[in-house]
């Protein structure tokens, strides 16, 4: 039972860090219309700008807001210079343009730091783990992750239903053109939505250093399973891509935490590995297949 | 006056030494320098330059002209790259691919093409067994042997269960069937992880619930450095110690994992603090040169090109004659870094393993101290299908 409970709460961190990077994913392919293939890239920003602000100063603590600070600049200035020129250009144009961001990302990143990966030592405050319950214990970093992603999935929630920004969001995300008609200063809005979402995916990539290996090409290793997360929330949706990243998440970790030895009951050993690693690598696109099937516009489309 | 005197001078030693005034001895040394395994091959070239210029331009006593490519990790790269240096260059001696994929495309053609390839890094099954070939020569290890003396080493270390994870592609598979060669207890668990996998917690819960008495993972490069750091984060380094083969924690990973390393197992075939004057030498000339530590790959260059150096010397720097060259090749005259050397029948190394464990250095890092022996006079299990 605690290792059930266990693997439930890898879940949720994973879908948590998920959550994070999605957010600033679907506002932007739902208010903006842009398919952003170089948000990974701000996510690794994030995670370089903490890590080496936190080798400098020795204070993983004042990594966070260089890492916020810097992936949020550097979002801003894509939009500014880069995505503001692709809003009325069909998605082809777009994947080619942020793709070819991403080459240059990495290849800068490479020039300055190098091939090999950074380090990023664990915060003092945070090592460690925690006895939850008898026989359950669990990394204290790791419940810090959740606790974070809540909070900002709570502070999101508030932003978008309680604020007149959050109300310019919802509006954009359901009719776009009718809030232009409108008379709202649209640009400044896209340009606030791309900085939010940078920075969230800032926020990810710094709270990934400590558990992952901090290298160039880190955010194209994450983007597809945001995508994923993405199309099965319903595009645009932040309470979609809320639900959907915990789905994944714990589906995710479940499939590769029991299938194996769930197979092993009906097959010989060596073949359920097989399998089961097979099949648990292709788990959240089976999801996202049958999500489409039952809802084409994924679970929570804001224009359904 | 001076011109004259020394032309006289030019001719006359030209006249006197007929033998050194030869064409240099081209070396084509194809590797990895770009992407993530790119500090790989920059460890493999700079240690083959490190032993041409220790001996001022030359091997065995033979000037050389070093030839050195990026094939990119892709292995038609690498074999466009080879076929050029054959045709238009005349290469008939070549070196340094780093990754087995690579090397299965490039080296077939450089050996049918007559000329030889020494391999200081990759050796996959297929050639070391029925696709052997008289010149194809191996300085590093066979690829199972990797992972035969992790085996062995927690054979030794008295463990009686363990749990395997590797990738789930070939290498992956390999390295679990080449440990269980030599494992003598029981295997509790065996996983596949996915070569774009980033977290590893539903592993780590895996692993705990089994309780082995060992692991041995296999994970090269950055998946290592994720997958050990969240073993140490899960608590589990304290409770189950690690095996590991010499790929999955190289120098430079070493770093990057930073003090969580420390307490691991690891078998290899060398190690930095071998005492041994050959060994010392390469250290102190690697030092002063490159002022880093160098990764265990750097070794495997270095002793590359020594070994092409003792042929030369032996034929006077001549290829011409490919037999006499062959034949110097397999004496393997020269005194390794890593101590015992010689060739089995496959042209593959017959060596000591040995193991060696993570510990607090002198200045608080994380060094590789080797401890123990593992294996000695260890080949591989394909030399008996290589007919020559």
């Amino acid at each position: 039972m605690s290792l059930f409970l266990e693997q439930l709460l890898n879940g949720l961190q994973f879908g948590v860090m998920l959550f994070l990077l999605a957010a600033g994913l679907t506002l932007i392919f739902g208010i903006m219309g842009v398919i952003n293939l170089a948000h990974g890239s701000i996510y690794m920003i994030g995670a370089y700008a903490g890590a080496y602000v936190a080798a400098q100063t020795g204070s993983f603590f004042l990594g966070v807001p260089a890492a916020l600070v810097a992936a949020a600049l550097v979002g801003a200035a894509m939009e500014f210079l880069v995505v503001r020129r692709l809003y009325k250009r069909d998605h082809l144009d777009q994947v080619l343009a942020t793709f070819a961001l991403i080459l240059i990302f990495n290849q800068v990143v490479t020039l300055l730091f190098g091939r090999q990966p950074l380090f990023v030592s664990m915060p003092s405050l945070l090592d460690g783990a925690v006895e939850l319950l008898p026989g359950l214990t669990y990394p204290i970093y790791r419940l810090a992750i959740i606790l974070v992603g809540l909070l900002v999935a709570l502070g999101l929630y508030l932003l978008i239903n309680r604020t007149r920004i959050g109300m310019l969001v919802r509006a954009g995300s359901t009719n776009r053109e009718m809030v232009r008609a409108l008379g709202v200063n649209v640009g400044m809005l896209y340009t606030i939505v791309f900085g939010l979402g940078a920075l969230l995916a800032g926020l990810a990539g710094v709270m990934a250093g400590p558990i992952l290996a901090v290298q160039v090409g880190m955010g194209e290793q994450i983007l597809i399973t945001t995508f994923v997360v993405v199309v099965i929330g319903g595009v645009g949706s932040i309470r979609g891509a809320f639900v959907a990243s915990l789905l994944l998440g714990v589906v995710d970790t479940m499939l590769r935490a029991y299938l194996p030895s769930m197979l092993r009951h009906v097959m010989i050993g060596s073949d359920a590995d097989a399998l089961g690693a097979g099949i648990s690598s292709m788990g959240i696109y089976l999801l996202m297949a049958v999500v489409l099937l039952i809802r084409p516009k994924g679970l929570f489309a804001p224009n359904s | 006056m001076y011109r004259k005197t020394f032309l006289a001078l030019a001719v006359s030693v030209a006249a006197a030494l007929p033998a050194f005034a030869q064409e240099p001895v081209k070396i084509g040394l194809i590797t990895t320098l770009s992407g993530p395994g790119g500090y790989i091959g920059q460890d493999i070239r700079d240690a083959f330059k490190l032993a041409v210029d220790m001996e001022g331009g030359k091997l065995g006593g033979a000037p050389v002209d070093l030839m050195v490519e990026d094939d990119a990790l892709k292995p038609g790269q690498g074999k466009q790259i080879a076929e050029r240096m054959l045709t238009n260059d005349g290469v008939k001696l070549f070196t340094g691919i780093v990754f087995s994929n690579v090397a299965g495309a490039t080296v077939p053609d450089i050996v049918d093409a007559g000329a030889f390839y020494i391999s200081p890094n990759a050796a996959p099954s297929n050639m070391a067994g029925k696709g052997c070939n008289e010149n194809y020569f191996v300085v590093s290890w066979q690829n199972d042997s990797l992972h035969e003396s992790a085996g062995q080493l927690a054979s030794n270390l008295g463990y009686k269960s363990a749990f395997v994870l590797a990738p789930n592609y070939q290498a992956g598979k390999d390295a679990i069937t080449g440990f269980k060669r030599y494992f003598k207890g029981k295997i509790v668990g065996e996983l596949y992880t996915s070569l774009d996998q980033t977290d590893f917690s539903a592993e780590m819960a895996q692993i705990r619930a089994a309780n082995p008495e060992v692991v041995f993972q296999f994970h090269p490069g950055g998946l290592g450095i994720s997958f050990l750091r969240q073993y140490e984060q899960a608590g589990l380094l304290k409770t189950v110690p690690m095996v590991l083969a010499e790929p999955s924690l190289d120098a430079v990973t070493l770093k990057s994992i930073g003090e969580a390393a420390i307490g691991l197992n690891v078998s290899s075939h060398w190690n930095s603090d071998f005492d041994n004057p050959a060994n010392k030498k390469f250290m102190e000339a690697w030092t002063k040169a490159y002022n880093r530590m160098p990764t265990y790959y750097a070794s495997q260059a270095y002793d590359a090109a020594l070994e092409i150096a003792s042929a030369l010397k032996a034929t006077n720097g001549s290829l011409a004659d490919a037999d006499a060259f062959r034949a110097a090749l397999r004496k393997a005259d020269f005194q390794s870094v890593r101590g015992k050397f010689s060739f089995g029948p496959n042209q593959h190394p017959v060596q000591d393993w040995y193991a060696l464990k993570v510990e607090k250095g002198e200045d608080g890092k994380p060094v590789l101290k080797t401890v123990g022996e593992v294996f000695k006079d260890h080949g591989d299990a394909y030399a008996d299908q290589c007919k020559m």
